[in-house]
């Protein structure tokens, strides 16, 4: 199966192919390095006048394409490193996200913000966070993490060609490199897996064999594939049966999949590497709280710290497979 | 002889006086008609025109302080007084489609721009007959290619890019972006100045610089020369010291002009004084300098010499109806309601 960096890196060449308004702004994305990470290797042979390599301004980046998307284009930042959004806060939060609303619907700003986030590379603390917290609950702006199930390719297409817009799309950067995976196959094996929605689909993965699921997992981008491992070892090792329930988008909360589990389980365990402190997980676990009286809660997150260039450090900051599967125990205690 | 009649139907004729000027051709092969030199005459058409835009500005800015300080208005809102001989000259030599990204002090470009005053008015009030339906309020407008947002800096990237989207449709309007000397502070300029000279962007940054960021003067605010930071990028600066819209507008026209023709930005740097407070009543500066500085510096007290008495009573009466019509409708409009 093709990575999540490949579909990404397809879903651009055919969008730019089949649309004369797409554009790509960002730093170092010409070829032949084709972007720190990659994704837009060979854009900028096949389509020089659309793809723009920027000076280092990440404010100017989405601050053009804001004004780019007003005017009838379809505009497509890359910011090189997630930890750098806040350089763009103002022009996601008090530009993009505002302009519909507050210009009375009049306009439409049909932008993407790509930013790859996300630790375990020893990237250190200002390369290697998960800022996108920061970003939920804007009004105006959507948030959106692909993953190895929903193609990544469908999302990036559907947020660039079918969206009004704006969006931050979140890449964390440890799933460039997985394969998408196959119902039936692999990790999917024993899993049963429910769509839900068809823009931004979010997902109930639960094991065939088990007719009563323990527990519930909510989790999106890089996380589900610790979330998935930790429900195949909690599964064989310890039976206790998990549902996963996988987000795409996080932004606006759509969390009536999430409802319809925890009803059933009455035990959520959110994963996520941002911090723990207020984060998505937080909020999250209120809503369901709200709908499933003396629900179990617990959250696995990263420690309230800038995360630490030695492994040792980083790995000990967020969240580890072992600490997953410990605090999904507790909900059963 | 083309007469203005700008509220009502809600346009202004903005190029007035290119009719009667000999036609150029831009790099793009569209025809605009303009001629700098010709901006100096005086005819009565033009001088009446610019007094009548000037004067509008000033009333409006009047009547809603006014209404403030009545209590009549809630929420906020910064008057352009002192600097509308800026707005009258930018907008007689403007393109009709040109793309305007203002600022706070947004109400004399808007108006200047062939902006309805009523509709100005009820966005005042918040009512739902706004310009946006009472969601933005004074300084979040938008009609037509005319946008403004209240946050310094940010604005001029995103006019950056409406200047590029011009560019790539090759379109012949250009962007213009008002910023003040406070907005100099702001590093998001500095990164739009850069970018619109790297990549050759059809936009004319516009500073008005009155001398104060709020409160704050500018000799503690801005090092060094204006002109010289655009300079410093490669892009050509123009720069006019005046409240005398006749001296400002050729300096206005040339800087269009060479944006619309080079394909290239320019800066635009007009000196002017603010005679209002920054925003309602928070000036802390001293009255009698203000007052010496209304006494020079008033643009309207410097080209009403410029006509007749019977014009100026025409204007007077005028500009008076059109600013009582729109505060008096506007005020029995309705509140919006959340949907």
């Amino acid at each position: 199966m093709p990575t999540v960096l490949e579909r990404l890196n397809f879903a651009l060449q055919h969008v730019m192919e089949t649309d004369q308004r797409v554009y790509l702004l960002g730093e170092d994305i010409l070829d032949p390095y084709g972007g720190a990470f990659k994704v837009t290797r060979g854009l900028s042979t096949r389509f020089p006048e659309r793809v723009l390599t920027t000076p280092i301004s990440e404010s100017a980046i989405v601050g053009i394409c804001n004004g780019m998307a007003m005017r009838g284009l379809r505009p497509v930042a890359e910011i090189m490193f997630g930890d750098f959004v806040t350089l763009i806060a103002d022009q996601l939060i008090n530009h993009a996200a505002k302009f519909r609303w507050m210009y009375n619907d009049q306009v439409r700003v049909p932008l993407v913000v790509r930013a790859p986030m996300g630790g375990r590379r020893g990237y250190g603390p200002t390369h290697s966070q998960s800022l996108e917290k920061l970003f939920l609950g804007v009004p105006g702006l959507r948030v959106i993490a692909p993953n190895s199930l929903a193609d990544p390719a469908d999302l990036l297409e559907s947020a660039i060609l079918q969206d009004e817009g704006p969006i931050l799309f979140i890449e964390h950067k440890l799933l460039y490199t997985c394969p998408l995976l196959e119902a039936g196959k692999g990790d999917l094996a024993d899993l049963q897996i429910e769509k839900i929605g068809l823009q931004n689909p979010a997902y109930i993965l639960r094991f065939t064999a088990s007719a009563q699921a323990d527990l519930t997992i909510a989790a999106y981008g890089y996380n589900f594939e610790l979330a998935r491992a930790a429900a195949l070892k909690l599964a064989y090792e310890y039976e206790v049966f998990a549902e996963i329930v996988l987000f795409s988008q996080l932004s606006p909360f759509e969390l009536s999949p999430l409802f319809d589990s925890v009803r059933r389980t009455k035990r959520l365990l959110t994963v996520e590497e941002g911090t723990l402190t207020l984060g998505w997980g937080a909020e999250v676990a209120a809503q369901a709280a709200s709908v499933v009286p003396n629900l179990k809660i617990r959250r696995a997150a990263a420690l309230d710290l800038p995360i630490g260039n030695a492994k040792t450090l980083e790995d000990a900051i967020l969240p580890s497979l072992d600490k997953i599967i410990q605090l999904a125990l507790e909900t059963r205690a | 002889m083309i007469r203005t009649v700008w509220f009502g139907s809600g346009e202004f004729v903005r190029l007035l006086l290119c009719y009667i000027m000999p036609a150029v051709t831009n790099t793009q092969g569209i025809m605009y008609i303009c001629d700098c030199d010709g901006y100096n005459s005086n005819l009565m058409t033009q001088n009446y025109d610019l007094f009548r835009c000037m004067l509008l500005i000033r009333q409006f800015e009047e009547r809603a302080l006014a209404e403030f300080s009545a209590g009549k208005l809630f929420g906020t809102t910064h008057a352009y007084i002192g600097q509308e001989a800026d707005a009258a000259a930018i907008f007689s030599v403007a393109g009709p489609d040109d793309i305007v990204w203002s600022n706070h002090r947004c109400h004399g470009h808007f108006l200047a721009y062939g902006g309805d005053p009523y509709k100005l008015a009820a966005e005042l009030m918040g009512k739902a007959t706004g310009l946006v339906g009472g969601r933005g309020g004074s300084q979040h407008i938008h009609w037509r290619n005319f946008y403004s947002n209240g946050i310094q800096g940010g604005i001029v990237p995103v006019a950056t890019g409406m200047a590029l989207a011009q560019k790539v449709q090759k379109s012949a309007n250009i962007a213009m972006v008002f910023c003040g000397d406070g907005t100099l502070g702001e590093g998001t300029l500095y990164e739009s100045l850069n970018i619109a000279a790297l990549w050759h962007l059809p936009i004319l940054f516009i500073v008005e610089d009155n001398h104060y960021a709020q409160t704050t003067p500018i000799e503690k605010g801005v090092s060094g020369s204006i002109p010289a930071r655009f300079e410093a990028f490669g892009i050509k600066a123009f720069e006019q010291d005046s409240s005398d819209v006749l001296i400002l507008r050729p300096t206005a026209c040339e800087a269009f002009q060479y944006v619309r023709n080079h394909g290239q930005p320019a800066g635009l740097i007009l000196h002017t004084y603010r005679f209002a407070a920054h925003s309602k009543g928070d000036d802390p500066r001293d009255r009698e300098t203000i007052a010496k500085l209304r006494a020079e510096f008033d643009p309207l007290s410097i080209h009403a010499p410029r006509l007749s008495s019977a014009e100026l009573e025409q204007a007077e009466a005028e500009v008076a109806a059109v600013i009582d019509d729109a505060f008096q409708r506007a005020y029995a409009d309705p509140f919006p309601l959340l949907q």
